[in-house]
């Protein structure tokens, strides 16, 4: 599971949770991987990025780099940055781990690349 | 031949076997590229910009690997494992998830600039569990897929309506959850290549797409434009909750009546705390 997937998912489906968002990254496995860099598209994402929870997925898995700590201005023109955000939401990727809800504690396996994201009866 | 949504659920009629089968297909193939083709047709989606994109039931990949030609980058989410074991071993460039979308879709609001669904709604039309209520997870599905969506997104569905109840019945729960839209029925005179798209658009009321092969340049059933005519034979107005509001205050003061002051918050929905 790519950071960009992360930055966007949630454990709302859970009955009585109301946010479930960032879940917390508990990983045993992480690879990377050679993506090609479109900086249209990342630019595009940017704004839609949830900033902060990037930043610190990244750095949970000890893949920060120098990623600036908040998006610089008019980041469009600077491929240096574009690159790097590349890299840090398409290119590494959780192979093992839990995903955890951080209102209830639920974990969410992680196998293979895919999160297991299905919830049990008592839980809808 | 019964319909595959009769036989089992999902997750057990895609086994290893069944989804190795099926995505060896040439045929099968051919069908799934050529429908979601059509329905990103159908999204309307921004020309020449990369897109990131929902696809619902995304199977073994046959639909994903349309998106990524195009230039699209997506999240794919199925209940089947073995069907995405299929899609991890064909090195699909999306990126994959277990879940059922009768459980809702589990993204933050706005995450995604379009979804794609082939092949695999009427599933959510069946019970297949005592637990499961059709209505129930049809609503739940569309609501949160409607937040998960940008303002002004759309989302498509290639399905197979056993009969037209179940077609009313999926397009009602999308429209009770918010969106605008249709099903549009490409080649409805041929009984082999007619097929039912589900447009379903966040952004207002526009006209549905054209279905093709239609022999003339009518459009497909558009059940939100149903609903309002009916709703103005009943002789209410189509108006905005505020407009409503504001008018009514307007004649109460007419008639020399108390009304509160209006202000921005007039006619907003009351948050919870409330
Ligand atoms: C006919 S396949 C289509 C796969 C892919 N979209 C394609 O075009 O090849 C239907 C898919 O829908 C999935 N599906 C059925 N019910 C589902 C549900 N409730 N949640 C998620 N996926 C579901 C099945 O597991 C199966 O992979």
């Amino acid at each position: 599971m790519k950071l960009l997937t992360h930055n966007m998912l949630t454990s709302k489906c859970i009955k009585g949770v109301s946010v479930g968002y960032p879940l917390k990254i508990n990983a045993s496995d992480v690879k990377e991987t050679e993506i090609d860099f479109n900086p249209e598209f990342v630019s595009k994402m940017i704004p839609k990025l949830d900033w902060p929870v990037l930043y610190e997925a990244a750095d949970s898995l000890g893949k920060v780099g120098d990623l600036p700590k908040n998006i610089i201005e008019n980041f469009e023109n600077d491929e240096d940055f574009l690159k790097k955000v590349h890299h840090i939401m398409l290119e590494v990727e959780i192979v093992n781990g839990n995903l955890i809800c951080p209102e209830t504690g639920r974990k969410f396996p992680i196998n293979n690349g895919i999160p297991n994201m299905l919830l049990n009866e008592d839980e809808i | 031949m019964s319909r595959p949504e009769y036989l089992a659920p999902p997750e057990i009629f895609y086994n290893a076997e069944e989804a190795r089968k099926y995505t060896q297909n040439s045929r099968i193939i051919d069908i799934q590229v050529q429908m979601c083709e059509r329905a990103i047709e159908l999204l309307l989606l921004p020309e020449d910009s990369p897109c990131y994109l929902l696809d619902i039931g995304c199977g073994s990949g046959l639909s994903g690997s349309v998106l990524e030609d195009q230039g699209h980058y997506w999240v794919g989410l199925d209940i089947s494992t073995a069907m995405l074991d299929v899609a991890q071993e064909r090195e699909v460039e999306g990126d994959l998830m277990l879940a059922d979308m009768g459980q809702g879709c589990p993204f933050k609001a706005g995450s995604f600039d379009g979804a794609v669904s082939i092949s695999a709604l009427q599933w959510l039309c069946n019970a297949d569990k005592s637990s499961h209520k059709p209505v129930q997870r049809l609503y739940k599905f569309f609501s949160s897929l409607y937040a998960c969506l940008s303002r002004s997104a759309r989302a498509v569905f290639q399905f197979y309506p056993d009969n037209s109840e179940q077609m009313e019945l999926v397009t009602s729960q999308a429209m009770k959850a918010g969106f605008y839209g249709g099903v549009v029925v490409d080649f409805p005179h041929s009984t082999k290549a007619k097929k039912f798209f589900l447009v379903l658009m966040t952004g207002g009321n526009v006209p549905l797409p054209k279905a093709l092969g239609t022999g003339e340049d009518s459009q497909g059933v558009s059940y939100t434009a149903k609903r309002e005519k009916l709703k103005n034979q009943r002789g209410k107005p189509l108006k905005s909750v505020r407009t409503w509001i504001l008018e009514k205050k307007e004649r109460r003061k007419r008639q020399g009546k108390e009304v509160r002051h209006n202000s921005k918050y007039t006619g907003r929905k009351r948050s919870g705390k409330f």
